[in-house]
């Protein structure tokens, strides 16, 4: 009976995995087919170290695999998911513009609930498994929504505060230490727009710290009660912040990149970050001064992953899986986590490489303003993308007229 | 004879085919957005007309303001540009109107002629991107103002960009627009005989700038009125320059409906619809009130214009000079910024230079930037010669058949520019997306020949229909076909003019934002998408360089069209 059980077990496993690699032919078909294939890969273009480093990854799928990469640069990643959804829309089911997409969190769910994306297939490529599942649990699951194979871990984000140590002595370590800190330096603190993901984000840092219990954020939102109850400490600090913010919160930078700006240009003494090393990485390439450097708050900020995804109406899905795969190989990760290429941690486990690729790895530059991974304080999930959703729409409606 | 009557006979052909290829996707773009804003596109489900999406829209938040900043913003902007243009235009034309070149001023007011035209060449962007940095508070004019006087260790906290009246946003149309309506009114003067006018004028006793108001602005501004309605529809519907310059919450109108085109949640494509609809009202609305005021302007200062009172208003001189001056130094010190910027590796507040330079900026981006520019040149070029091949054939067709453009079809040809772009491109890319023609080079090109087509016209049109016609007469009588008069005596006689018109109709393309975005699919990068996109980055060193090298492209163009023939009629003095 047990071997029936087992035989059985057996079947199911193989008919899952089986599942999984459903488009799949083997990966050496897959590298055949994706021979002089050319890829549209549509991600944010308002970073020009993003830029070089993708452009970088053309050239190496190019040199191994004869793929040719373009990159579409984008103002917005949500232009793309709207493209694609036009196109499903309009019926066209191959062919599609958009061949790798640079995504996370609510544009994923997005395509995924639409029907939108390709896959599963990161299971087809060889160096996902070199992925740190258990490390990084949020390389399986973004905001709250499991990825099941439809888009592969690229990079890690951890939220985190840039300040100009010339001007700033004290940090504060606390949300409700930071209204204090503005209070004594009026109109050099401000945080993005909330069209801008930094600017909810920075909402969302603020309502996992004052909120009464974090942990109804994981789910979605059950109604305009426990929104109102849940979020009214988050509208009572901002309604003390904002008279104290840059402009006098009666205007926002338009995004985080405009906001690091603005702390090169002195026009703020602390900004908000996504990336531990981006500060790092602009201080190797100018755009921020010498003396710029992190703090994170005592309990905690928010961690997330971003990712690649293939969108279901692609022309080329077999060199997108090549560019993928070489994206999360041990060579494309150093040279991303690397703060004066990038400066983007990898989500590889490094356990899981060569002896040679971990002193790599270990080799790497931290970077002057980057603090160490025992400094950076513990990672809080995203909240699930419904309180996102709500709480941008409720600052529209208080502070965005 | 026979193939003289043949060519002729295909003539007709081309106002038809112009007319068609402009009105086309415009219908079919209106069309495009007025069905989803009415609650009909099936593709994503809506199957009943209803207003229902025009109420959501109406109880937008964001709306009332946007509205009103939109209004504010573009009827204000079109007001200066106007008022600068007659103003400078009134003393620009001095010289030339009066003969009299003892003006202490005129070598200024040359200056000024010589640097502002050349402006029109320069995109939207590009100026915005420069005057961002020149006008922020930790910007070029601060940082001067600190290093001389005031020594700030931190910037003042001045609302300058993206403020909330949009006023940094309306400096930024008005660098752009006044040029625009300077050339537009120069250009017109020779047709109304504005120096015989002058001249009598001025033997009645009436001052220069007096005789200029009462007798020459009544005449010109009926010739200009479509070009003035033109910045109006653009002033109000701008969205490069908006994103750059105007405020963020709430945003303008136009912007408020990118933002809606590019939600993830495809349903706010039907808001977005509405919003075009909202925005193509408004835009009409405007011209309507702007013919309104004209008319009651016109009433009011009747009497003024034959009371009689002589003399001449002072001061009028030093407010031109003034204003000239400071638009053409801003636009200046805009496109030298971006310039710098681009030279530079590090420059910080409070440093009036960079800390240090460097060509690394144009280095790192050499290899894209030759694919960008090769696109851009590419769609610039090719545009640039359908567009004149249709207009010089329909100029034909008027001169063989002796037909003039009726002014409907003047007005048709203007639509374009009119409707506000974000209106009938969304509705183009919907339809684009149905037919598979997105993304498709056909396509951009296309896009693009709706605005490069009428300023070719334009440009093209007053020197094809004065030149003197003995010229063709004579070669005719030698019995030469209409193909060989033409190139053989007009394309040659009018090489000048041709050339200017396609370095227009090129710097208009290198301009086109919306319809590179939306026609495009993502797979074109232009010098302006790649600079609009490196503006969300925010890094000036990159802005620099897209910024400083799109606004250069039309600009050597214009200089080629100018010394070609120069060149060209190095011994024909006459034809220069």
């Amino acid at each position: 009976m047990s071997k029936i059980l087992n035989i059985f077990i057996f079947t199911t496993f193989y008919l899952l995995l089986g599942s999984f690699s459903v488009y799949g032919n083997s990966w050496e078909d897959i590298i055949q087919k994706a021979k002089g294939q050319t890829i549209y890969w549509n991600a944010w273009g308002g970073s020009e170290e993003i830029n070089a480093y993708i452009s970088w990854v053309g050239s190496r799928v190019k040199e191994d695999h004869g793929v040719t990469l373009k990159h579409v640069k984008l103002a917005s990643t949500a232009d793309a998911v709207s493209r694609v959804l036009a196109e499903k829309a309009a019926g066209r089911s191959s062919n599609g513009s958009v061949d790798l997409i640079w995504i996370n969190g609510e544009n994923f769910a997005k395509m995924k609930e639409n029907g939108l994306l390709f896959g599963p297939f990161t299971e087809n490529l060889p160096n996902f498994e070199l992925v740190d599942f258990s490390g990084k649990p949020t390389t399986l699951i973004d905001f709250h929504l499991p990825v099941e194979g439809y888009e592969a871990p690229w990079g890690m984000a951890k939220f985190n505060f840039v300040f100009d140590s010339a001007r700033v002595s004290e940090t504060p370590k606390s949300i409700p230490e930071l209204l204090q800190w503005s209070k004594s330096h009026p109109g050099r603190f401000t945080y993005p727009h909330v069209t801008d993901f930094l600017g909810s984000t920075f909402l969302m840092q603020v309502l996992i710290e004052l909120t009464e219990n974090p942990k109804v954020l994981n789910s979605s939102v059950k109604s305009k009660a426990e929104f109102s109850k849940v979020t009214a400490p988050l509208w009572n600090y901002l309604n003390q912040l904002h008279p104290l913010l840059w402009r006098s919160g009666k205007s926002f930078p338009a995004s985080s990149s405009v906001q690091k700006q603005m702390l090169n240009d002195s026009e703020l003494d602390i900004a908000l970050s996504f990336n531990p090393s981006d500060t790092s990485a602009a201080i190797a390439n100018g755009s921020l001064p010498e003396s710029a450097r992190t703090f994170v708050l005592k309990k905690g900020t928010i961690g997330n992953t971003h990712f690649v995804a293939i969108p279901f109406n692609s022309g080329s899905s077999e060199g997108a899986m090549i560019v993928v795969n070489f994206l999360m190989s041990p060579e494309a990760q150093m040279q991303k986590q690397n703060p004066d290429i990038w400066g983007d941690s990898t989500v590889l486990s490094i356990a899981k490489l060569s002896a040679q690729d971990q002193q790599k790895f270990k080799a790497l530059p931290l970077g002057v303003a980057t603090l160490p991974p025992e400094k950076l304080g513990p990672t809080q999930p995203n909240p699930h993308p419904d309180w996102k959703t709500q709480l941008d729409a409720k600052w529209q409606r208080l502070y965005g007229q | 004879m026979a193939t003289t009557i043949r060519t002729v006979s295909l003539l007709p052909a081309f106002p038809i085919l112009t007319q068609l290829l402009l009105l086309l996707p415009i219908a079919a773009g209106l069309l495009g957005v007025l069905l989803p804003s009415l609650g009909y596109l099936p593709d994503l489900g809506g199957n009943q007309f209803h207003f229902e999406i025009f109420n959501q829209l109406l109880e937008h938040p964001a709306l009332p303001h946007a509205v009103w900043l939109t209004l504010f913003s573009g009827i204000i902007a079109t007001v200066l540009s106007l008022s600068f243009a007659i103003l400078l235009a009134a003393m620009l034309s001095r010289e030339s109107l009066t003969g009299n070149n003892k003006n202490k001023m005129a070598s200024l007011f040359t200056i000024i002629r010589r640097g502002l035209i050349p402006l029109i060449a320069v995109p939207h962007a590009a100026m915005a991107l420069g005057l961002a940095f020149l006008v922020a508070p930790s910007g070029w004019i601060v940082r001067w103002l600190s290093y001389l006087f005031m020594g700030w260790e931190t910037p003042p906290e001045w609302v300058t960009v993206q403020d909330p009246f949009g006023l940094s946003l309306i400096l930024g149309l008005v660098l752009k627009e006044t040029p625009y309506l300077l050339l537009m009114i120069l250009a017109a003067l020779p047709q109304i005989r504005a120096h015989e006018y002058i001249r009598i004028g001025q033997s009645l006793g009436y001052g220069y700038f007096l005789s200029w108001l009462k007798l020459v602005l009544p005449q010109v501004y009926p010739l200009i009125r479509l070009p003035v309605f033109a910045v109006l529809a653009f002033s109000l519907s701008v969205v490069d320059v908006a994103l750059i310059l105007g405020p963020t919450t709430p945003p303008t109108l136009s912007v408020l409906i990118l933002r809606w085109i590019d939600d993830p949640d495809l349903l706010f494509r039907f808001l977005a619809s509405a919003g075009a609809v909202l925005l193509l009202l408004l835009t009409l609305g405007s011209l309507i009130f702007w013919r309104f005021s004209e008319w009651l302007i016109f009433q009011k200062f009747r009497n003024w214009l034959s009371n009689g009172k002589r003399g001449n208003v002072n001061g009028v001189h030093n407010i031109a000079a003034l204003s000239g001056s400071l638009l053409l130094g801003t636009a200046f010190l805009s496109l030298l910024s971006l310039a710098f910027w681009s030279l530079s590796l590090r420059w910080p507040y409070p440093l009036v230079l960079p800390q240090r330079w460097s060509s690394r900026n144009w280095e790192r981006h050499w290899s894209s930037l030759q694919e960008t520019a090769f696109t851009t040149l590419e769609v610039g070029v090719i545009t640039g010669i359908i567009a004149l091949f249709l207009v010089v054939g329909c100029l034909e067709n008027e001169q063989w058949r002796s037909v003039r453009f009726s002014l409907r079809s003047q007005w048709m040809l203007y639509l374009p520019l009119l409707i506000p772009q974000a209106t009938f491109l969304l509705g183009i890319q919907i339809l684009a997306v149905r037919m598979e023609m997105d993304g498709t080079f056909l396509l951009l090109v296309w896009s693009h020949l709706l605005f490069v087509l009428p300023y070719i016209f334009l440009t093209l049109a007053d020197p094809w229909r004065n030149l003197d016609t003995r010229f063709p007469k004579i070669g005719q009588c030698l019995g030469a076909s209409p193909l060989r008069i033409l190139f053989r005596i007009k394309l040659p006689l009018l090489l000048k003019p041709l050339l200017v018109a396609a370095a227009i109709g090129f710097a208009v393309s290198v301009a086109q934002y919306l319809p590179t975005l939306f026609a495009g699919g993502g797979r074109f990068a232009t010098l302006t998408t790649e600079a609009v996109s490196y503006a969300t980055g925010a890094d000036r060193r990159v802005i620099g360089v897209y910024g400083f090298l799109q606004a250069m492209f039309p600009w050597i163009a214009l200089l080629l069209a100018l010394a070609i023939p120069r060149w060209r009629f190095r011994n024909r003095a006459a034809l220069l």
